[in-house]
């Protein structure tokens, strides 16, 4: 589905990123780990095309992304939330879901200007869409309300029912639990498992380590910018490299 | 079942938009025949034509959280290119119209494509630029312009040898271009490509991700708006008969940025509201007419700093966050 080889990133001379090579698997939850400042969110921001990879490439579906602008990525099929949440605030909860449909609703300005019969009928069947997505979220009965005003659980959610309105093929989830009690933790875990079971592919950022052994099929581990580690859960938990990265390096003297 | 009345209540609240629209047209259909006096319908007629920039104008601040200071310019240009064309050049003023709006389309995309590259302070700098050299070649250009004096004698618009040469014919065909240009508006924000363009005006890097094509959507926007500037640019000129560089200054700009401010940022009806508003308030209250620069400096100050989404949308806001906090205190 999403295969990296050898993306670098630099900022000014500060290398953010060097050499990162791995593979995302079609349906499978593949979780990116990593200490603070490894490296993870900008690792996803040079995927979806906000910042552009100094050097390397990123194939989707076998076709070259790395350097193409963020909406025609995202036109491809891949679609993201954010680490700090980026709703609008003063669209309402069902505007903000319905965004998500951007790719669908159309581009002609001039058509949209002169809505004609067949874009009602198209805005009638995006927004049937735009409800479900927020029912399968539990947020149904907020929709009219403004996002700035919703709890911040209830945000989260609502970047996910955005991101996932679309059906897109990959999803990329910037670190969907941070800030979360252990309870709304678990709810998103098996809403995750659900969009899994439905054939999404994931690519998750995540400090949780809980929700990462619960749900990834494959565990990515970035250090420093640099890809340690790679496999599954329990091997990834035995590898010492992993250890060290969060743990500090043993010294061999106890 | 549902009753009666609620079916009424769903009706009125699925075609709100269309029926509040068919209301404005019955209510300036019927106007003139309340209201004949040529000084009033001539300033609404004013409103009109402030509407029809007012509303491009929002489109690109509110809808797609751009600023432009320079929209006075592609107005001036539209009333200038239709003046001259009609008048120097005796071409038939409604081919002229459309071909003038077009080449001033096609102006805002020749600057539309490098200035907005920038944003914010510099954004409000270049387009200020812009207004101010369009502004000095309406003066300098004497032989084309006629210069500071003014440019006289362009033709009423008509239709055979019906001319809209009074208050009443002028309040028909101003209203007409206006309600056309609100209708398209209010399209334009109730589709896929409106909700990209709020989407990019609160964040641009969210609306990147989610499909929206920021570069290109600004750049249309900005062409669109010029657009209308012009055309209701070619009507004042037609309307008036006359038209001097005054008109077209950097302080119309900035007058029409307090009407997008005030009305309301985003919103089609503020649009309407704000033109409406600023256009009547030196004519109601005459001190106004000497201070009228202070007077919408105030105006301006107090709408930002007490509701700085400008009137109509900060209050539609405001009680849309009352009735939704007061629905999450009560769960």
């Amino acid at each position: 589905m999403l295969q990296l080889m050898s993306v670098c990133k630099n900022f000014g001379g500060l290398p953010a990123l060097g050499h990162v090579s791995f593979q995302v698997p079609h349906g499978r939850v593949t979780a990116l780990i990593g200490p603070n400042g490894a490296g993870k969110s900008t690792l996803i921001n040079c995927i979806t095309g906000v910042l552009s990879a100094t050097s390397g490439s990123v194939l989707f579906k076998g076709k070259e992304i790395a350097g193409q602008p963020a909406h025609a990525i995202s036109r491809l099929g891949i679609s993201r939330t954010f680490q700090n949440l980026r709703l609008f605030p003063r669209l309402s909860v069902l505007d903000n879901v319905l965004t998500g449909l951007t790719c669908e609703g159309g581009q002609s300005m001039a058509m949209a200007m002169l809505r004609l019969p067949y874009l009602r009928h198209r805005e009638r069947q995006l927004k049937l869409r735009a409800l479900e997505a927020l029912d399968r979220f539990g947020l149904s009965d907020k929709s009219s309300w403004p996002a700035g005003v919703l709890a911040y659980g209830d945000k989260k959610r609502v970047e996910l029912a955005r991101a996932t309105v679309g059906q897109p093929d990959l999803l990329l989830l910037d670190e969907p639990v941070a800030g979360l009690n252990g309870e709304e933790t678990f709810v998103v875990g098996e809403q995750l498992k659900h969009l899994r079971r439905a054939g999404h592919t994931l690519l998750l950022v995540e400090h949780d380590m809980d929700l990462v052994m619960r749900i990834a099929d494959q565990v990515v581990v970035l250090d420093s910018g640099r890809c340690i580690a790679a496999g599954t859960p329990e091997e990834v938990r035995r590898n010492p490299l992993v250890l060290e990265a969060y743990l500090g390096r043993m010294e061999a003297v106890a | 079942m549902m009753s009666a009345r609620d079916k009424c209540i769903y009706f009125i609240s699925l075609h709100r938009t269309g029926l509040t629209v068919s209301l404005l047209t019955a209510a300036l259909l019927l106007y003139p025949l309340y209201e004949d006096n040529p000084y009033t319908l001539g300033i609404t007629n004013l409103i009109a034509i402030n509407t029809m920039v007012v509303l491009g104008l929002n489109l690109f601040i509110g809808y797609t959280g751009q600023i432009s200071l320079g929209h006075a310019a592609f107005f001036g240009l539209g009333a200038y290119g239709s003046a001259i064309s009609t008048a120097t050049y005796g071409l038939s003023p409604w081919p002229a119209m459309l071909l003038v709006a077009l080449l001033v389309g096609l102006v805002a995309l020749l600057i539309g494509v490098p200035i907005l590259r920038l944003s914010g302070h510099y954004l409000a700098m270049a387009t200020l630029g812009f207004n101010f050299v369009v502004h000095s070649v309406l003066l300098e250009w004497d032989e084309m312009t006629g210069g500071p004096s003014g440019f006289s004698g362009i033709p009423y618009l008509g239709v055979g040898d019906f001319s809209f040469d009074n208050e009443v014919r002028l309040h028909y065909l101003l209203w007409g271009f206006t309600l056309m240009g609100l209708l398209l508006s209010l399209n334009l924000v109730r589709s896929g490509v409106g909700r990209g363009l709020a989407a990019l005006a609160e964040d641009e890097t969210a609306a990147a991700a989610l499909g929206v094509n920021t570069r290109n959507a600004k750049i249309k926007v900005f062409v669109l708006s010029a657009v209308m500037a012009s055309i209701a640019g070619s009507l004042f000129a037609h309307c008036y008969t006359f038209i001097s560089p005054d008109s077209f200054g950097i302080f119309t700009s900035t007058d029409m940025v307090i009407m997008v401010v005030v009305g309301g940022m985003g919103s089609i009806w503020g649009s309407l509201f704000g033109a409406g508003l600023l256009t009547l308030l030196p004519e109601v209250i005459g001190i106004f007419e000497t201070y009228k620069d202070f007077v919408h400096g105030i105006i301006l100050v107090l709408v930002l700093m007490f509701l700085p989404q400008g009137l109509v949308t900060g209050l539609v806001d405001m009680v849309r966050v009352r009735l939704a906090l007061r629905r999450r205190e009560a769960q």
